[in-house]
C-alpha cells in the first residue's frame, strides 16, 4: 500500500476530506498524517523558516519538516490548501519546495474548493502513485521489441508503433467516438509501420479515454498521462538523465511537470479555465480563417503587444479576439496575441508551482503551433525545446513503458 | 441564563467557566457533536460535507476560501444565537484554535458588530493574572443574570 502524506489546511472544513481519501483508495493508496508534537508546531520557524498566523498551516509545515527528517514515514506527499487563500498559497508553494529540495519524495500540490471531487484528483493521485510504485519502470530509457501506444486525448487521438527504440509508424485523428478514433489512429500507425496488429507484442494506452480504450484493446499498460507524457517527452528530447521541465498544453487541460532522470518529481495539472488551453487556439484559428497548422507560422510574423488579449476565460478571450479584429488589428498580431495569452496564463498559473529547470520541453499538438513555444521562451527567458514527434509523446511514452513490462 | 459565545470558539477552559456560572457556553465541539449524531456519517471524522461551505455563504462571500466558509457554517450560527461574548486576545494554540486565522478574524468581527456585551481579556501569564482573569469572567457572567 502506497502511503500518501496529506499536508493540508481547510480540506476537512471544505467537506472534501472524503473525496481525497476516495481518490487515494481508487489508486491503491492510503492517506496518512505524520504525527507532530506541539513543540514541533510552536518551533516550526526554526526548521522551516517561517511561522504564520493560521494554526493548520503551521501544522502542515511541521509535518513537512518531519517527513524530510524521516523519509520512511511516507512514499509521496500531497499539499492541499483552499483556493483563493493568499497565506495558504505562499505556504503551499514553500512546503513543496522544502520537500522537493531536501528529499526524493514526489510532491503534488493542489488548491481546492468545496467542488473538488475524487474524480478531479484521480489522475493526479494516480500519477503520484505510479511515480512511487513503478520507479524502476519509469527509469527505463530504451524501447525494445515491437510495441505500440495509443493516447486517447480530449481533442485528438494519437498512436505510434515502435521497434527497437525507433518510431516506425504514427497515426493521428480528431477524437470523436472514443473507441472508433482509437481504432483509426492505431490502424494508421500500423499501416505506416507496415506491421499487423497481431505482431505487436505489447500495447500501452494513456489519455482521457484510457480506461475505455485499454479495455477494448486489452492493453497491457493503461496509465495516466502525467508519468507517460513526461517519459515520452524526455525520451524524444534526449533528456533522460538529469533535470527537465515538461510543459504540455492540451485541448482540455495543461500539465507542467518537473522531471528528474525521467521520473516526475512534482507536477501541476490545470484545467479550470479554457482561455489557457489548446481549445482557445483552435477557436482563434477558426476565427482567423486559417488552418490550425498554419496558426503558428502566422503568429511568428506578428507582435502580441499590438493586441490587448489576456483572459483566463475562453468566452472573454474570444471577445477580445473579435474586438481586436473589428478594430482593424492584423491577423498575425492577433494570432501571436492568442499564443502569448495562453503561454502567459500557463506561466502564471502553473509554472509557478514547479521548479523550472532546463531543458524546458514543450510537447503535445499545441507545441507545433510555433508561436506558442516562442511566447513561452519570451516569458521564461529560456530556450524551449520541441522534440520531433512532439504531438505523439503520450503514445511514445506508452509504447516505451509497455516494452519494460514485456521483459518482466 | 444567557448564551455566551467564547473566543477562541473551541476553548474548553472558557466554556467550562461559563457553564460553572449557570450560563450556556456556545462552542464548536457542540456543533460538531450535532453533525456527527444527527445525520448519517458520510464524511468522518467531523462529518463535514461540501454542503457546509455552502451554508457558510451566509457569513462570507463565495470568493472567500471554502475552508473559511466551512468553519463559519459551524461558528456562524453560534454567533447568531449569542447574548454575550468573551474574547481572549492572543490566546495561543493550547487555549483552542479554529486552525485558520482568516476565520478567527471574521469571527471576532461578527461578534463585535452584533452589538452584544463583550468581555475582552488577555491571556494570563502568571498565577495572579490567572486569578484576575477568572474573577473578571465571573463578574461579567454574574452581571448577565
Amino acid at each position: 500500500m502506497i502511503r500518501i502524506a496529506e499536508l493540508s489546511c481547510g480540506a476537512e472544513y471544505s467537506g472534501i476530506q472524503k473525496e481525497i481519501e476516495r481518490a487515494a483508495e481508487t489508486v491503491g493508496a492510503k492517506i496518512v498524517y505524520p504525527e507532530v508534537s506541539l513543540d514541533d508546531i510552536l518551533n516550526v520557524e526554526e526548521k522551516f523558516g517561517v511561522r504564520v498566523s493560521s494554526g493548520d498551516l503551521n501544522m502542515a509545515m511541521a509535518r513537512a519538516v518531519r517527513i524530510v527528517e524521516n523519509p520512511d514515514l511516507a512514499d509521496a506527499v500531497i499539499v492541499m490548501t483552499c483556493f483563493r487563500c493568499a497565506e495558504a498559497a505562499i505556504i503551499r508553494s514553500e512546503i513543496r519546495k522544502f520537500i522537493h529540495e531536501r528529499s526524493r519524495i514526489p510532491v503534488l500540490s493542489y488548491s481546492f474548493t468545496e467542488r473538488t471531487t475524487a474524480e478531479t484528483l484521480l489522475t493526479r493521485m494516480e500519477a503520484l502513485v505510479t511515480t512511487v510504485k513503478y520507479r524502476g519502470l519509469l527509469g527505463r530509457e530504451r524501447q525494445t521489441g515491437l510495441t505500440a501506444g495509443i493516447d486517447s486525448g480530449s481533442t485528438t487521438t494519437k498512436s505510434v508503433v515502435m521497434r527497437d527504440n525507433q518510431v516506425i509508424g504514427t497515426g493521428w485523428v480528431p477524437t470523436t467516438e472514443v473507441i472508433k478514433s482509437a481504432e483509426d489512429a492505431f490502424a494508421a500507425a500500423l499501416k505506416e509501420a507496415g506491421v499487423q496488429k497481431e505482431e505487436v507484442q505489447g500495447l500501452g494506452v494513456t489519455g482521457y479515454g484510457r480506461f475505455l480504450v485499454g479495455k477494448h484493446f486489452n492493453a497491457r499498460l493503461v496509465q495516466e498521462e502525467i508519468t507517460v507524457n513526461s517519459k515520452g517527452a524526455v525520451f524524444l528530447a534526449d533528456a533522460q538523465q538529469g533535470p527537465a521541465t515538461v510543459i504540455d498544453i492540451g485541448g482540455m487541460d495543461n500539465k507542467a511537470i518537473a522531471v528528474q532522470d525521467g521520473i516526475p518529481g512534482g507536477f501541476t495539472m490545470g484545467g479550470i479555465c479554457a482561455g489557457a488551453s489548446g481549445r482557445f487556439l483552435e477557436l482563434t484559428s477558426r476565427r482567423l480563417g486559417v488552418d490550425i497548422t498554419e496558426l503558428g507560422k502566422l503568429a511568428l510574423k506578428g507582435n502580441y503587444q499590438n493586441v490587448a488579449m489576456n483572459s483566463y476565460c475562453i468566452v472573454f478571450g474570444t471577445q477580445s479576439l473579435v474586438n481586436s479584429l473589428s478594430m482593424g488589428c492584423k491577423p498575425e498580431d492577433v494570432a501571436m496575441a492568442a499564443c502569448h495569452s495562453v503561454a502567459e496564463q500557463v506561466y502564471e498559473q502553473q509554472l509557478q508551482e514547479v521548479e523550472v529547470k532546463e531543458p524546458v520541453i514543450m510537447v503535445g499538438g499545441t507545441s507545433l503551433i510555433e508561436g506558442l513555444p516562442r511566447a513561452m521562451e519570451e516569458l521564461l527567458h529560456l530556450k524551449v525545446k520541441v522534440p520531433p514527434h512532439a504531438q505523439y509523446i503520450g503514445a511514445v511514452g506508452s509504447a516505451l513503458l509497455v516494452s519494460g513490462l514485456l521483459e518482466g | 441564563m444567557a448564551k455566551v459565545i467564547v473566543y477562541p470558539p473551541t476553548s474548553m477552559i472558557l466554556s467550562d467557566l461559563v457553564e460553572r456560572t449557570g450560563h450556556k457556553a456556545l462552542v464548536v465541539p457542540e456543533q460538531v457533536r450535532k453533525l456527527v449524531t444527527s445525520t448519517e456519517i458520510e464524511s468522518p471524522p467531523l462529518n463535514m460535507t461540501p454542503e457546509e461551505p455552502k451554508k457558510g455563504l451566509r457569513y462570507a462571500a463565495v470568493d472567500v476560501p471554502s475552508g473559511v466558509r466551512g468553519r463559519m457554517a459551524l461558528i456562524g450560527p453560534l454567533i447568531e444565537e449569542a447574548d454575550a461574548a468573551i474574547i481572549m486576545e492572543d490566546p495561543g494554540w493550547l487555549t483552542g484554535c479554529a486552525g485558520c486565522n482568516r476565520t478567527n478574524e471574521l469571527v471576532r468581527l461578527l461578534i463585535r458588530t452584533k452589538g452584544i456585551p463583550v468581555l475582552d481579556l488577555k491571556y494570563p501569564e502568571n498565577d495572579s493574572q490567572a486569578r484576575e482573569f477568572v474573577r473578571k469572567i465571573k463578574a461579567f457572567l454574574e452581571g448577565l443574570k
